[in-house]
């Protein structure tokens, strides 16, 4: 029976799917807090990937014979799986696979930006938004000559709404936001903010990176018009990410990779292109990586995002809690309650990447640098900062030994 | 225990807590700066060369980062008066990690290294080798 939505996780049966779990380091227990860098994998599937190479390895959509025919339907499904998973009622047609977010980011930076973007057109992004984004569309805007401009964050790590409503004007043509942020783990009002993109007739792309793997999402509720998110942050592989889009926006747009599998009719001279969402799939897709993210939203299924999103939710809030005990300690972005499952913080005496450096030592894993968001901590005024990041293996008593490591590191420092 | 503390040995920790030759020199015959953009850690590092406009005869060093980069830069420092340009020139990062004295991990290469290239690079816009703005290191 499937467990009810308020139902603790069970973290030690949890723990059991993921055999890397079961590592040590230097003889000690891996504590692994760098979840919104990459999730770890679960045997359900690992097996999806080792079934797919062991029985039905072949080439989707051209051939005729057995393993193609079943290779093919499984891909293909999993488009359908990932659509349901976040609430596209188009199905598979508004589902495209990519490599990453990061590609899915380009892709419509390409596609649509390059085609639809000029002089006087503007770009809104944040002060928070990760390099995907903001990097994509800075170089976008310096090729099509469109403005890009940044909603500016309080000091508490909020969004300023206002300043958001002042910068989205008629001349805005696309909003690109994090739903949520990878360094500060803000939560946006990313409905808000689509409707008052579309107040102006602008679009939105909202980020998912770090709010898929994390939370139940649904993107007609948000109302995005290009929604992305990476497989591997979310108990898949790597190599395998999805972009969302508005079947009729995907339908007006070019394809971004021509070449083999995208192409319907091909003469020496014209071609004709395939359906969504193949279209946008150019060249051999990622087939085993697509079949196995289908597995990994069964399996956040099977567990339930809104227990998963309550179990990290009172993570965060418990290492907020026992970060700022310490005084010599800053910790970004929004107050405990009121965060993803991650928190980025800075020991005063220490930089973060000795900090890392020295918890690598106490077996915890955590992230030290700039997060792909070397704007936003210039304007956090750090260099640098430590990210611990949580996911539903985790319990409050890694929280604790991170909390020993920091320990550690500020006597040796001291 | 594994890399990490071991790279945290006496020497560096007392390098970084009071470093060696901080600061800024007064009309240095060259100053240039480098970085390690993805970490944040900055040098700077001034040199004054005798008449012989060869040899090394003061060294200060300045910046901001990591405790490997800001003892590397300490240690360098201390090495480098009385040494020739040429002598500079043949430091390879080897000689740095052995200057530190602990095994340094594969990542933290390039913060170990920074203050070495400063120096290096700094020293050739002078003999104008070649011209670039600032040094970085990845």
């Amino acid at each position: 029976m499937k467990a009810s939505t308020t139902d603790p996780l069970d973290t030690e049966r949890i723990r059991a799917d993921f055999p890397v779990l079961q590592r040590e380091i230097d003889g000690t227990q891996l504590v692994y807090l760098d979840n919104a860098a990459t999730s770890q994998t679960p045997e359900p599937v690992i097996d999806t990937i080792a079934e797919y190479y062991r029985t039905y390895n072949a080439n989707v959509h051209r051939g005729l014979h057995q393993l193609s025919q079943e290779a093919s339907v499984a891909y293909e499904e999993a488009h359908d799986r990932v659509a349901e998973f976040i609430g596209a009622s188009g199905g598979r047609e508004e589902i495209v696979f990519t490599k990453n977010t990061t590609e899915a980011m380009n892709l419509v930076a390409y596609a649509w930006g390059l085609a639809e973007l000029g002089p006087g057109d503007e770009i809104v992004l944040t002060q928070m938004e990760h390099h995907s984004s903001l990097v994509t569309w800075q170089q976008i805007g310096k090729k099509t000559g469109a403005e890009v401009n940044y909603i500016r964050i309080d000091e508490d790590g909020y969004l300023d709404m206002d300043h958001a409503r002042e910068l989205i004007t008629d001349d805005t043509a696309m909003v690109s936001v994090a739903h949520v942020s990878n360094t500060l783990g803000t939560v946006n009002p990313v409905a808000d903010l689509a409707d008052v993109a579309h107040d102006h007739g602008a679009y939105i792309f909202v980020d998912g990176a770090q709010s898929v793997p994390h939370q139940p999402v649904d993107v007609e509720a948000i109302d995005a018009d290009f929604f992305a998110f990476s497989g591997h942050k979310m108990c898949g592989p790597t190599g395998v990410g999805v972009l969302y889009g508005k079947r009729e926006l995907l339908e007006s747009m070019q394809p971004y990779l021509y070449g083999g599998s995208m192409v319907r009719k091909v003469t020496y001279e014209e071609t004709t292109f395939e359906e969504l969402p193949w279209k946008f799939e150019g060249g051999t897709p990622v087939i085993s990586q697509g079949i196995a993210l289908a597995a990994a939203c069964d399996y956040l299924d099977e567990i339930g995002l809104e227990r998963i999103q309550r179990h990290e939710h009172a993570l965060a809030q418990y290492a907020y809690d026992r970060l700022t005990e310490f005084d010599d300690i800053t910790v970004y972005g929004p107050p405990g309650d009121d965060r993803g499952g991650l928190v980025s913080f800075n020991l005063d005496s220490v930089h973060a990447h000795d900090l890392s450096s020295i918890l690598n030592d106490h077996a915890v894993a955590i992230r030290a640098g700039d997060h792909c968001t070397q704007p936003l901590h210039d304007t956090l005024g750090t260099a640098a900062s430590a990210r611990a990041s949580f996911y539903l293996y985790n319990t409050r008593e890694e929280i604790d030994s991170l909390i020993e490591g920091i320990d550690d590191a500020r006597t040796l420092f001291a | 225990m594994g890399l990490g503390s071991d790279m945290y040995r006496q020497q560096i920790l007392d390098h970084y807590k009071n470093p060696r030759n901080y600061g800024e020199l007064e009309d240095p015959t060259f100053s240039h700066t480098g970085e390690n953009p993805t970490c944040g850690d900055t040098i700077r590092i001034d040199i004054v060369l005798a008449d012989d406009e060869e040899t090394i005869e003061r060294v200060a060093f300045s910046g901001d980062g990591c405790a490997i980069s800001q003892a590397s830069a300490s240690l360098l420092t201390e090495q480098l008066r009385g040494m020739t340009l040429t002598e500079l020139h043949e430091l390879d990062r080897d000689d740095v990690i052995d200057m530190l004295g602990v095994e340094i991990s594969p990542m933290r290469v390039k913060c170990a290294v920074l203050a070495e290239k400063v120096a290096q690079d700094g020293a050739k816009i002078h003999t104008g080798e070649f011209e670039i703005d600032t040094t970085q290191t990845e």
